[in-house]
């Protein structure tokens, strides 16, 4: 009963989202101010009648009703709670479910706290928004229901993908969608604007926190998938340039390019229609992401329930709003007024250059991922484009933006003086000096782009904290003055210290784990001990245990330094007799920011073969990123976002 | 013979200058290790830009399938015998194709491709250079008749 409920509820849902995206936009057209205040509520109602389904879902794994056919083939009655909660969003139909289920919280989110904005832009936002909910439901009710009944139904259910039965799935997933979804905002409050015809500060200042929100969870969510194939997937990799973890570095290049090219707009009202086609786009790149990974059109390591019919489907849903967006950006772009003139140095100069290179960088990634699949449709050869032509093609590109990251802060708006720039960043450019030649010297001058690498990561950081200094006074300020200052400072300024500093981190975690990680393959017997980094580690013995949806066997090890035992760890080999599974379940031993990462491999009657590796600095990968979604954090809390966006000028009539 | 030897020599440091490798993780069975640390090296980059066709996205480096583990294993007789890394890489292409090759060889179906990063850049510098010039072309608009009343206006009152 309450399945079927849930189901009305979302046919429903439907009904109210096709409403939504007709009746404001005739409102707004014939000018009925009742009309256009009705979305608020809709949007309001919108999202309830989503929200309701998806609990009924949840509600359907819980208790295990083995009578949905969705419920049969994701879960199983021994699962832990957590797992079958999180079983609701590892499968296509749930997944989805879950996208509306945050189009429309954002949706609600506008109208609560959209009291302020223009009511005539407000309507055609959340009508855009309603618009896009409405395709993605019919998708959802027409090939992709996750309410059908079986009959009879299972005894038993099949078990999720034992590689999803993680926490990672429960965190993962959920930010990666609050990232994708949230930039339809931006896009939405794109779309508003070109209908509307004007584009100004207020419309740059409603859409920045937006775009820092949408961002601080992709961020989140792409972190967190990473870590996540690092323990998980067994090989100690952390970024594979998989064509989907492509997918959704694409539109965090893009929305990282929007937050910086919106700065510009919101205090000089410069590049309006760069930062509306930057809206446009970084959602439309979400949307491509959604599609290449639920169609499953990409092989991946990802690829998990795929189902090629769908992809049309989805397909037909980006290139409409991909196409009708263009469409309308083409026609009425023209229209939109720019301003704010600037010099080539300066801080607006500074962020076009960030945007040059971001964009140049995105799109190598974005024909990196296609192109295999055009070529192929096009002429039916098959190649790969796999790291190698990333680390040659992306890289590059990204080097120029990391290096000139520190200017930017630095410089003055409309016109700058790259010579006190430079000498403000004096410290920063002896730190840069230091740490390339301490590195040179520590690999004996073999790797000489390692150490570049590596001075360049302190150079960021310490960049960034320059710039923190700068900003609370002149070289003769006291330094009572400084720290009263400092703490004055706006959350803007901390934001881009904080994301600055957070991207200085990462570099530094990549490059010294690719510099100085060490690696043992060698067969261990019970008893037998090898060292790696200083540290003797001996593997103690194996012992059986069943979890309650698997069996697995675990390898103790026990770790010493200087003869001292300081640690243990464990290594497991998991099977999971639903889906007739193996996993490798790493050892993972941290050492501040270091660890230990232990894959055990096969049993031999030699003994068990194992894979250590030694990963210096590794948590600093991830850690940056942390680091990046505490700028974001802060830019968002800044004072100007809460004391509310000022009003437009009231026309006089 | 010298000469190509020194190709080789400075072509193999240069790649190994510019593939940085992003990340060094290993799939490799402890018996399939070869004792001569250079030509495993060489093993382990080669087998770093193949991928394992069994699976789904890997290198052969990472997989643990068995397809992936005779791969690396042919790639060391290979290098044992003698090979460049340029033969080894032909063999395995002759036998498996091109979609093997995570880093796809300059061919006719892939100048496009290689030539992407650095057309992108240049039209986007060409459209940069284009905007510039027609916003600072752009002449601002002269005041009318009220505008310059008022300016003498306010002129008069500060004077």
């Amino acid at each position: 009963m309450l399945v079927e409920l849930g189901h009305f509820s979302l046919i429903l849902a439907l009904a109210v989202h096709l409403l939504q995206s007709v009746l404001p936009v005739y409102g707004c057209f014939v000018g009925d101010r009742r009309i256009m205040k009705s979305s608020v509520p809709i949007a309001y109602l919108g999202f309830l009648l989503i929200a309701f389904p998806f609990f009924v879902l949840i509600y359907c794994y819980v208790i295990s009703d083995f009578s949905v056919a969705n419920v049969v083939q994701n879960s199983f009655s021994e699962k832990p709670l957590l797992f079958k909660i999180t079983g609701v969003w590892g499968n296509h139909e749930g997944s989805m479910l879950l996208w509306v289920v945050i189009l429309s919280f954002f949706s609600a989110l506008v109208g609560l706290f959209g009291k302020a904005l223009a009511l005539r832009l407000k309507t055609l936002v959340l009508s855009c928004q309603s618009l896009i909910a409405s395709a993605f439901l019919l998708f959802i009710l027409l090939t992709s229901n996750p309410f059908l009944r079986q009959n009879p139904p299972a005894l038993q259910g099949r078990d999720l993908n034992p590689i999803l039965q993680d926490i990672g799935l429960a965190i993962h997933p959920p930010l990666l969608y609050l990232g994708y979804v949230g930039f339809s905002v931006c896009f939405s409050f794109a779309i508003a604007a070109l209908i509307d015809g004007h584009i100004d500060a207020v419309w740059g200042r409603w859409v920045r926190p937006w775009a820092l929100i949408s961002w601080f969870f992709l961020t989140g969510g792409i972190v967190m998938g990473s870590y996540w194939a690092y323990y998980e997937l067994g090989w100690g990799g952390y970024w594979f340039w998989d064509p989907v973890e492509n997918a959704s570095l694409l539109p965090w290049l893009a929305g990282t390019a929007l937050l910086h090219s919106a700065i510009v707009m919101e205090k000089r009202g410069a590049l309006k229609i760069w930062t509306l086609f930057l809206a446009i786009s970084t959602f439309s790149l979400s949307l491509m992401g959604t599609f290449l990974v639920r169609s499953g059109i990409l092989s991946s390591v990802h690829s998990f329930a795929t189902d090629p019919r769908r992809g049309l489907a989805i397909l037909a849903i980006l290139i409409f709003f991909i196409g009708a967006a263009l469409l309308l950006f083409a026609f009425r772009a023209s229209a939109l007024k720019t301003g704010g003139l600037f010099r080539p140095i300066s801080r607006e100069g500074a962020l076009v250059f960030n945007n040059l290179f971001l964009t140049c960088a995105l799109s190598t990634v974005l024909i990196g991922t296609l192109y295999p699949l055009l070529l192929e449709t096009l002429t039916g050869d098959k190649i790969s484009v796999g790291a190698p032509f990333y680390n040659l093609a992306f890289v590059p590109l990204m080097v120029p933006v990391l290096f000139f990251m520190p200017f930017g802060p630095l410089l003055a708006w409309k016109r700058g003086d790259i010579g006190a720039v430079c000498r403000r960043l004096a410290i920063a450019f002896i730190i840069f000096v230091v740490a390339i030649v301490f590195t040179l010297v520590k690999t004996s001058f073999r790797d000489v782009l390692s150490a570049l690498g590596i001075g360049l990561s302190w150079f960021i950081i310490a960049g960034a904290v320059t710039d923190l200094i700068a900003k609370t006074g002149q070289r003769s300020t006291s330094f009572f003055v400084r720290l009263r200052r400092f703490f004055g400072l706006p959350g803007a300024v901390f934001g881009t210290a904080l994301a600055h500093i957070g991207i200085g981190l990462t570099l530094l975690g990549i490059i010294t784990v690719s510099t100085f990680s060490q690696e043992q393959i060698l067969i261990l017997k019970n008893g037998d001990s090898t060292s790696i980094a200083g540290r003797t580690l001996q593997l103690k013995g194996a012992r059986l245990f069943n979890g309650p949806n698997y069996n697995e066997k675990q390898f103790d090890f026990s770790v010493s330094e200087n003869g001292q035992p300081v640690a243990f760890m464990t290594a497991a080999k998991r099977f999971y007799p639903a889906q007739q599974m193996p996993t490798t379940e790493a050892g993972i031993l941290s050492d501040g920011f270091s660890q230990i990462y232990i894959a055990p491999g096969s049993e031999t009657d030699n003994g068990l073969t194992v894979h250590i590796w030694w990963k210096p600095r590794v948590i600093f990968i991830w850690f940056g990123g942390i680091v990046m979604m505490l700028g974001g954090l802060c830019s968002l809390c800044d004072r100007r976002f809460r004391i509310g966006a000022p009003q437009r000028k009231r026309k006089l009539t | 013979m010298t000469k190509k030897i020194w190709h080789i020599l400075i072509l193999s440091v240069v790649f190994l200058l510019i593939a940085l490798p992003f990340s060094k993780t290993f799939a490799v069975l402890p018996d399939e290790i070869l004792s001569d640390a250079t030509l495993e090296a060489r093993a382990r980059n080669l087998s770093q830009e193949i991928r394992c066709l069994v699976c789904q996205n890997e290198t052969i480096d990472d997989s643990n399938a068995s397809l992936a583990r005779d791969l690396r294993i042919l790639i060391r007789e290979r290098l044992k015998r003698g090979d460049t890394d340029d033969q080894v890489r032909q063999f395995i292409v002759s036998r498996y194709g091109e979609f093997v090759l995570l880093k796809p060889p300059l061919s006719k179906n892939t100048v496009l491709l290689w030539a992407s990063p650095m057309a992108v850049f240049i039209v986007a510098l060409i459209i940069l250079f284009a905007c510039w010039h027609y916003r600072s072309s752009a002449k601002p608009q002269p005041l009318d008749a009220k505008e310059r009343r008022d300016l003498e206006r306010i002129l008069e009152r500060i004077d």
